[in-house]
């Protein structure tokens, strides 16, 4: 095990420096000091970023080990390292986080015109905190990265939110930090019961299956929230319709993925006997977020409220994905997390472009902006198509490996997702066609402008991901497939073990 | 029993350099501001004889007083927060025309007072030492006499301390009439030789209990806080919410650690049902408070009772977790009375909590570190109120204290409620009125050293940590 500070500390605490640089450098109420802070932030997440890229190339996709592992010494009376280390599971999450932070900057570059420095200081600790959450290999240091996010976020959304922001940043806060101390709570118990806080170690440890329940529950309690299922979604679509348009994608790119990071990382293979008792209860969970949050969607009024019970909708096609434990179905849900973190990032940046053009978000104000906006169209059906899972787009690849999975685990769940494959292409389509097709017939939309180039910047690379893992999905599946095979492996030797000590006792009586 | 004064050089000295500035300030030296520095100075030389004593247990006076590893670090703290509480009062002394030379001595008498009840080794020498320190904050609390609410607040105190005063008074000799003995040592012979304790010992356990928890303002005995906070003169609130709580707090794990270590089965109980209502009491009724010192009031009442849930676990790890929270929460508690005292508008203090609003505009880096200890206070990671929380939790656990513990974050969350409100007037509220500049320094001073605390404790945690856990361990030592 190697030990220092090693390339994943650089990523996580880039950020910090660039805060630092704000803060020390950027003095004064200025339009220079705020260009410059503006300025800093862009080329440290950039900077960050192309170092993140350096973890992808030297990533070796034929183990299931964690790779560039870091272990400092911290609470050493209680066993407590900063114990940083990712695998194939993480790898993307962490590249996801550092690729959304500088295009979360760039889309703000106008849009956010008070407290620019405080933004730009939010979104970098932010970044920090999201990267560390997924590198952590220690329960504790985990759970402060995890819970550490809700301080920018709750800022982000409260300072720079719209009309009812306030009441949506005390939902987020009191909602995902209610979850989360329960988690807290079951940390320590692992931590009591095996003596340490490496993750490594946990993993390694098998828990009694009366305790696994308990445990489970209070990860679920964490997790559900925060990805979210259904029924305790309702903190998303206000915290979404509030936030600020680079606070919707970070929320909808990276924070809703922590929850769906926190089942394949813990609750799956730490707890794999309470997994499977409440597999039943996750898929039925799943199943109706998926068709009742699609009808719900269908419903909306306002761009961005569509567009975020829709995310929870995808997100149920990851708790399916997850829960069938097979090798299918967590590699199609990390990959679905993936397309849609981007996907999902990309369609609030279109929401966003509008928005900034005529300050409303409800549907029925647009209307044939094909006409005035050619290239803003074929942007948005691009991210319209992958959301609806259009085959060649990154939506098809996660979607399709969720339902093989779930048809092999239990035919009914597949149906059911099934279903909301449809109500999505249909509420996605209602939206594209009311807000780009028809005639254009409202005085004020004939005004608007084309995307401008730093729009065209923010959006190239979007376009340019959601092809290419649609396209050539093995880029991506390839180093996860490792890791994910192993957590199935140990997954079915635990449930082997399970049926043998059931058929034991079935012979004793 | 021997007679050495050993262990209590600091005291003694203390008591001579207090009484001494007494008659300086009597007899010539009018300028308070010369007086509270000299006061500092003498907490300061107190500090170096604390430390120098070491950290060996030795017992003194008679079997009346005792010091070790755990008094040493509680001294510590108490000495530091009485010393922080008078360096915040000077300028604000001065603004609102207090500026008494009698001020700090009478806080030295109390602090005198907070050591002599850490040290103590029998009742008799606790009961001293709580009433001089009583005595002396009933005293600061109607500081500003002319004005109704300081001294409602001085009485209201006076009135209810009495009251507890004399539960406690009458659980010790309950104790001594059914021990025989007032000396912990001896009480801790008696209780641990097996068999059932009689029924008057437990009777005088429990009063003694009520006693303290009022000195520590847990609930049901928590009445009196939110009136005194907020008649007290700001600075003094500073001070109460600290030191005398430390230093009572500490009193407790004593008690129930040394003499009654045995009966722990017994008073455990009780500490649970006290710890789980001064959470609750703490976390809903701070909810609808508009004066931010009152609002502190309530806040303090939470913090004990997450405190209590260390104490509850009767562990060394349990009274560890207690140590650790005492020393975050004086940083954080004397932050943000530094962060009250900054707040002034046309050349008078305000209190509501709607005068923040804005706040981040007119004064951006007070308004940060309040923030800042804010969500600390609202134990959110990574700053150093959760690290509290965190041990405490650990212990309860460990103790098996599960329900109680699910119970106590369950309460932090409804407590984050209010801490976040006061971070949504200074940030998300419209701008109101500017407050004053410029700052007085030692305010600056003091705020941003209680926010480097606060957020640089996750780097290095040990710097306190450790020490703790020397204090604690030498609880159960012995």
């Amino acid at each position: 095990m190697s030990s220092g500070v090693g390339l994943l500390s650089i990523i996580t605490f880039l950020p910090l420096v660039g805060v630092l640089a704000i803060l020390l450098l950027c003095r004064g109420t200025g339009e220079d000091a705020i260009r410059n802070a503006r300025m800093a932030a862009l080329w440290t997440s950039l900077a960050t970023f192309v170092v993140s890229l350096f973890l992808w190339f030297r990533f070796d996709p034929e183990t299931a080990d964690f790779q560039f592992v870091e272990h400092v010494e911290w609470l050493t009376e209680f066993n407590i390292a900063y114990r940083m280390g990712i695998d194939g599971i993480s790898l993307f999450f962490v590249l996801l986080s550092t690729f959304l932070t500088p295009i979360c900057i760039l889309s703000s570059w106008t849009a956010v015109q008070v407290r620019v420095k405080e933004y730009m200081i939010a979104f970098l600790a932010l970044e920090t905190l999201m990267v560390g959450m997924f590198c952590a290999l220690d329960l504790v240091v985990f759970y402060i990265f995890f819970e550490g996010v809700l301080i920018p976020m709750f800022l982000i959304i409260g300072v720079w939110g719209g009309a009812r922001r306030i009441y949506a940043a005390f939902k987020f806060f009191l909602f995902t930090l209610l979850g989360s101390v329960l988690m807290l709570l079951a940390l320590l118990a692992v931590y009591l019961e095996v003596g340490s806080t490496s993750i490594v170690q946990v993993l390694a440890y098998s828990f009694a299956p009366d305790l696994q329940i308990w445990l489970w529950l209070a990860f679920f309690a964490s997790f559900a929230v925060k990805i979210p299922m259904w029924p305790v979604h309702t903190w998303l679509p206000d915290a979404h319709v509030e936030a600020p348009t680079a606070g919707s994608v970070i929320l909808a790119g990276v924070l809703l993925k922590m929850g769906g990071y926190g089942f394949i990382r813990f609750s799956l293979p730490m707890f794999p006997e309470a997994s499977e008792f409440f597999t039943p209860l996750v898929f039925v969970l799943s199943c109706v977020a998926v068709i009742y949050t699609s009808l719900v969607a269908l419903a909306q009024e306002d761009m961005k409220k569509l567009i975020a019970y829709s995310s929870v909708a995808h997100m149920g096609f990851v708790t399916i994905g997850i829960f069938t434990a097979t090798n299918q179905g967590i590699a199609g849900a990390i990959f679905q997390m993936l397309s849609h973190g981007i996907v999902s990032a990309a369609l609030f940046l279109c929401v966003g472009v509008v928005y900034d053009r005529l300050h409303t978000r409800e549907i029925a104000r647009y209307g044939g902006l094909v006409h005035r906006m050619p290239a803003y169209a074929a942007v948005f059906m691009v991210f319209t198509l992958a959301s609806v899972g259009l085959p060649g787009t990154s939506g098809f690849v996660g979607e399709f490996l969720v339902l093989l999975a779930a048809f092999e685990v239990n035919t009914w769940v597949c149906f059911l997702a099934a279903t909301g494959v449809i109500l999505g292409a249909a509420y996605m389509l209602f939206l594209y066609r009311r807000v780009i097709f028809g005639k254009l017939e409202r005085e004020e939309l004939r005004a608007m402008l084309d995307l401008n180039p730093r729009e065209i910047a923010v959006f190239v690379p979007l376009v340019v991901l959601v092809l290419w893992m649609g396209i050539y999905p093995s880029s991506f599946l390839d180093p996860i497939q490792m890791s994910v095979q192993n957590l199935v492996d140990q997954h079915q030797a635990a449930m082997h073990a399970m049926d043998e000590t059931a058929a034991i006792a079935a012979k004793g009586h | 029993m021997e007679m050495t004064y050993a262990p209590a050089v600091p005291e003694i000295v203390l008591a001579c350099l207090a009484m001494a500035l007494l008659m300086a300030g009597v007899f010539g030296l009018e300028r308070s501001r010369t007086v509270s520095w000299l006061s500092v100075v003498s907490l300061a030389v107190t500090l170096l004889l604390v430390l120098a004593g070491g950290t060996d247990r030795v017992v003194g006076l008679g079997g009346l007083f005792a010091t070790g590893a755990f008094a040493v670090y509680v001294k510590v703290l108490v000495l530091l927060g009485s010393a922080l509480a008078i360096v915040m009062s000077l300028t604000f002394n001065e603004r609102e025309a207090l500026d008494r030379f009698e001020f700090p001595i009478v806080v030295l008498f109390a602090t005198l007072g907070m050591l002599m009840m850490v040290s103590a080794n029998d009742l008799i020498a606790l009961y001293l030492g709580l009433e001089l320190q009583s005595l002396s904050l009933y005293v600061l609390a109607a500081f500003r006499r002319d004005t109704l609410r300081s001294s409602e607040a001085g009485l209201k105190y006076f009135v209810l301390g009495a009251l507890s005063s004399g539960m406690l008074l009458y659980g010790c000799s309950m104790i001594f009439g059914f021990v025989g003995a007032t000396g912990f040592d001896a009480i801790a012979a008696a209780v641990g030789n097996g068999g059932e304790p009689s029924l008057g010992l437990v009777v005088g356990l429990v009063f003694l209990m009520a006693g303290l928890c009022f000195k520590v303002s847990a609930a049901p005995f928590h009445m009196w806080t939110p009136d005194v906070y907020e008649g007290a003169p700001t600075p003094v609130t500073a001070l109460f919410s600290v030191a005398p709580k430390i230093a009572a707090l500490a009193l407790f794990v004593r008690v129930l650690m040394e003499p009654f270590g045995d009966l722990a089965d017994k008073w455990q109980q009780i500490i649970v049902v006290v710890a789980i209502l001064s959470m609750a009491i703490g976390a809903f009724t701070a909810i609808a408070q508009e004066n931010i010192k009152r609002l502190m009031a309530y806040s303090s009442i939470g913090h004990v009772g997450y405190a209590l849930v260390g104490v509850a676990t009767g562990t060394e790890e349990g009274v560890r977790a207690v140590l650790i929270y005492l020393a975050i929460y004086l940083f954080m508690n004397v932050g943000v009375f530094a962060c009250i005292l900054a707040m002034r508008q046309k050349g008078s203090a305000v209190e509501n909590i709607s005068d923040l609003a804005g706040f981040s505009k007119s004064r951006p880096l007070v308004a940060g570190i309040l923030a800042a200890l804010m969500f600390s206070m609202a134990g959110i990671p990574p700053l150093a109120g959760f690290f509290g929380k965190f041990y405490v939790f650990m212990a309860a656990i460990n103790a098996g204290l599960v329900a109680l513990a699910v119970f106590g974050v369950l309460a932090s969350v409804v407590g984050c409620y209010y801490y976040l409100r006061i971070v949504k007037v200074m940030y998300f509220d419209e701008a109101g009125e500017d407050m004053d500049r410029p700052l007085p320094s030692e305010i600056g001073v003091v705020a941003g050293l209680s926010a480097a605390v606060v957020i640089f404790f996750v780097v290095v945690p040990w710097t306190i940590t450790d020490f703790a856990g020397i204090a604690a361990s030498a609880l159960f030592a012995g």
